[in-house]
């Protein structure tokens, strides 16, 4: 028995992708059978998924990197010329995988009666397993060019499905929309790669790491790699996209799109801390007798991004009126909290003077720490909300907060989901939102001050937010026009409650998941030596 | 189980502060208790459906359901009104235009270059 | 300096195509120049691969000379597939609009109803 789990654990990075691709070609034959057998098929695909997901996971936050090279033993080619294409698992691609499995099983089972009065549901499942793995093969490669490609996948998958409801005008320019965008972006990505092959001869991550240096052309690749991967994940001025593409899909689509926006986040990390990582404490520009190291200078740009990006998001939803655009620019609010934890760790990186690894100071680690735990946190709050809302718009067929009202009282578990989700957001105990914000904004006080207080103030604003959304759909006296409105069906519960349950066990529990889960990941991010000795 | 039990006796510090779930599930069994002794002084017997138990708009009428709900759009109405100035300009952002995100993405990637090939 | 003529193409080819992007209100042309952008790209990973008085990199069997490196030509063919894929779908998608707003004029489409 534990002969078959260490030959599943040895293979798992390159079966996490293999399994939905496959299951992805299998899913129109057997729909030609039954319609049932076929939803089945999907939830079974993402379940095996799931569980190899935590065999790799539990091996490496005890044992350290794994490195998985296609069709060969070794990376190496004459023990130093790195030449295969390989995956490497370690602390943060673990982490990323965890919120993709859990996003995928909760979208995937919401959409067994979300979905059932739609046409063309076999498409829908194809599209939906192909885009789960293009997910999951971005998160865990080691390989550029394997990234650009996975990229690439996860885009066209993400806006056929967009799309979906083609009676729409709206939905169908929504999916157009995104696959400019996304192109344009992918486009100038490729562009850094080659510059980049140009000049180290090697597309692996660790071996660029390894061998980077700080000239013009390194200059221009990482501006390039940083504004593309920023336009993909929402960051404002280029978030503009965002609403339009995540209000106007069906919602388990928009569940699995956020853990798409959130690996392209990954990715923005892994350029800047693992393969610009040897240059981040060397000085850029000395003025006066103060050295201005690139982590000060990259720092102070993540930081002033993250400001905009708070403060446009929640300001532009306190407008809106349809349901799905306003939680969708809150999502665009919350990504900016994870940017100025991140922005605030980076500026107090310093070289150690005895031993020469790059350490961090006490608020650094914290900051980090409380980014980490914000990134799992805003996919399952904002994920429950998008699941609230599509649960309206089945009950009701009205997507516009203008037309609804009194609805608490036909629709008692959607309520209950509502109020957790509306307590999450906004970062209210005992909900996981609070305790995390709680470490963004007692290390961002450390930096500056300013920054704590438009944080602050920004997190009362979301619960505004919400709290208006809640009194226009839910609270009010009984409307004569949803006389006969029932509750949502079971599996659409089920797909709301285990999010719930997660969010709960998440707020009441800080320790259990910050020493076991986050603590390897933020060791793991700043060690840029030990990802290039996965390799070489 | 103990593992469960032994963390959520541990308090979280963050180096200023520190977050205990215990204390904070404790203060609220306490606060529920106060409220609900303060609901048993109340008066306990009404009527049903005679006039202490409709509403009451200082006399006025009361129109039909679906009048009386206040709409999205009108809530928060003061705030917005306030801030006209800062929502026209955000507006013009936002046209829904794709070929004004790509000239925000070009301008982005301007800036970065000048502040990152100049300093 | 005549070597350097490639990668002047690559970057007079990249402007055309962003103003194209950024400047047209016609749908068709704004696909158009996404294309353009693509065939930039796909030079300069083809341009990366010369060397001077080199053959393409198959063996003939009949002793060797010098070869333009093959990786780079691998990346450029995935690059025109996934650029082939991606220009279907918005072709398909500019139809479906066209059948709904009755127009290919990137201003005037794609409002909310209130």
């Amino acid at each position: 028995m534990s002969d078959i789990l260490n030959t599943l654990l040895y293979h798992s990075p390159a079966l996490i992708v293999a399994v939905p691709l496959l299951g992805a070609f299998l899913t129109p034959l057997i729909g030609k059978i039954n319609d049932k057998l076929r939803n089945i098929f999907a939830i079974v695909i993402v379940l095996i998924t799931s569980f190899l997901v935590y065999l790799l996971v539990s091996d490496v936050f005890s044992n350290g990197i794994r490195t998985y090279v296609f069709g060969g033993s070794s990376p190496l080619v004459n023990n130093s010329f790195a030449v295969r294409i390989l995956f490497e698992v370690d602390g943060l691609n673990a982490f990323m995988a965890i919120i993709a499995s859990i996003l995928a099983i909760a979208g995937v089972i919401y959409s067994w009666s979300f979905m059932k009065e739609n046409t063309g549901l076999d498409k829908y499942y194809t599209l939906i397993l192909l885009m789960i793995a293009g997910m999951f093969g971005m998160i865990l490669t080691g390989d550029m060019f394997n990234f650009f490609v996975f990229l690439e996948i996860t885009s066209i998958a993400s806006c056929a499905l967009i799309a979906f409801r083609t009676n729409q005008g709206s939905a169908v320019d929504a999916g157009f929309k995104y696959i400019v965008i996304s192109s344009i972006g992918a486009l100038f990505i490729l562009f850094a790669i080659g510059i980049l092959y140009s000049q180290y001869n090697a597309l692996n991550m660790a071996v660029i790491a390894n061998s980077i240096s700080y000239g013009f052309l390194d200059k221009i690749a990482l501006v390039l790699l940083i504004s593309g991967l920023a336009m993909k994940a929402g960051i404002v001025p280029m978030h503009m996209w965002l609403p339009d593409a995540y209000g106007r899909a069906p919602s388990s689509v928009t569940l699995i799109l956020i853990g798409t926006t959130q690996a392209s986040l990954y990715g923005v990390l892994r350029v800047i801390f693992s393969i610009y990582g040897k240059h981040l404490t060397l000085p850029v520009k000395t003025i006066g007798d103060t050295n201005l190291s690139l982590s000060a200078l990259i720092g102070i740009i993540l930081i002033s991004f993250a400001l905009l990006t708070i403060l446009i998001g929640v300001l532009m939803a306190l407008k809106q009126n349809d349901f799905k655009k306003m939680i969708a620019f809150a999502a665009v609010g919350e990504i900016g909290y994870m940017l100025l934890a991140f922005g605030a760790a980076i500026t107090s990186i310093s070289t150690d003077p005895l031993t020469g690894s790059t350490i961090l100071a006490t608020h650094g680690e914290v900051a980090l720490k409380g980014g980490i735990f914000h990134i799992i946190n805003d996919a399952l709050d904002v994920g429950l909300l998008f699941l609230v809302a599509g649960a309206i718009y089945y009950a009701t067929k009205h997507s516009s907060l203008n037309k609804l009202g009194g609805l608490a009282r036909n629709m008692k578990y959607t309520t209950i989901f509502f109020i957790i989700g509306l307590l999450a957001v906004a970062g209210i105990p005992p909900m996981n939102g609070y305790v995390s914000k709680l470490l963004i904004y007692q290390s961002t006080f450390q930096v500056n001050p300013i920054l704590s207080i438009i944080a602050i103030l920004c997190s009362i604003l979301l619960l505004a937010v919400f709290v208006k959304v809640f009194h226009s759909a839910f609270l009010g006296p009984k409307l004569p026009k949803f006389k006969d409105v029932k509750e949502v069906p079971k599996s659409m519960i089920l797909g709301m409650g285990i999010i719930a349950c997660i969010i709960i066990f998440f707020g009441l529990f800080p320790n259990l998941i910050l020493d076991n889960i986050i603590d390897p990941v933020a060791r793991a991010i700043f060690d840029y030596s030990a990802y290039i000795g996965g390799v070489l | 189980m103990i593992l469960i039990i032994d963390s959520i006796l541990k308090t979280l510090t963050t180096g200023s502060g520190f977050w205990n779930p215990l204390v904070w599930i404790f203060t609220i069994a306490i606060v529920l208790l106060l409220m609900y002794i303060l609901r048993g002084f109340g008066n306990k017997g009404y009527k049903e459906g005679t006039e202490q138990t409709k509403s009451f708009l200082s006399g006025n009428e009361e129109y039909e359901k679906e009048k009386m709900h206040v709409k999205a759009s009108n809530v928060y109405w003061g705030f917005l009104e306030t801030f006209r100035w800062l929502y026209k300009r955000f507006d013009k952002m936002h046209t829904g235009n794709v070929s004004d995100y790509v000239l925000w993405f070009v301008v982005i990637m301007g800036i970065l270059f000048l502040i990152i090939g100049v300093i | 300096m005549i070597y350097n003529i490639p990668y002047i193409a690559v970057v007079g080819l990249i402007l055309i195509g962003l103003a194209a992007v950024i400047f047209k209100r016609n749908l068709i042309k704004i696909v158009i120049g996404i294309t353009i952008i693509e065939s930039g790209v796909n030079l300069f990973l083809i341009t990366l691969a010369f060397r001077e008085n080199s053959t393409a990199p198959i063996y003939h069997g009949t002793g060797s000379r010098l070869m333009s490196l093959p990786v780079p030509h691998a990346l450029t063919l995935t690059s025109i597939v996934i650029g082939v894929a991606v220009l279907a779908l918005m072709l398909t998608l500019i139809i479906h609009i066209y059948r709904h707003y009755k127009t290919l004029d990137v201003r005037k489409i794609g409002g909310d109803e209130e």
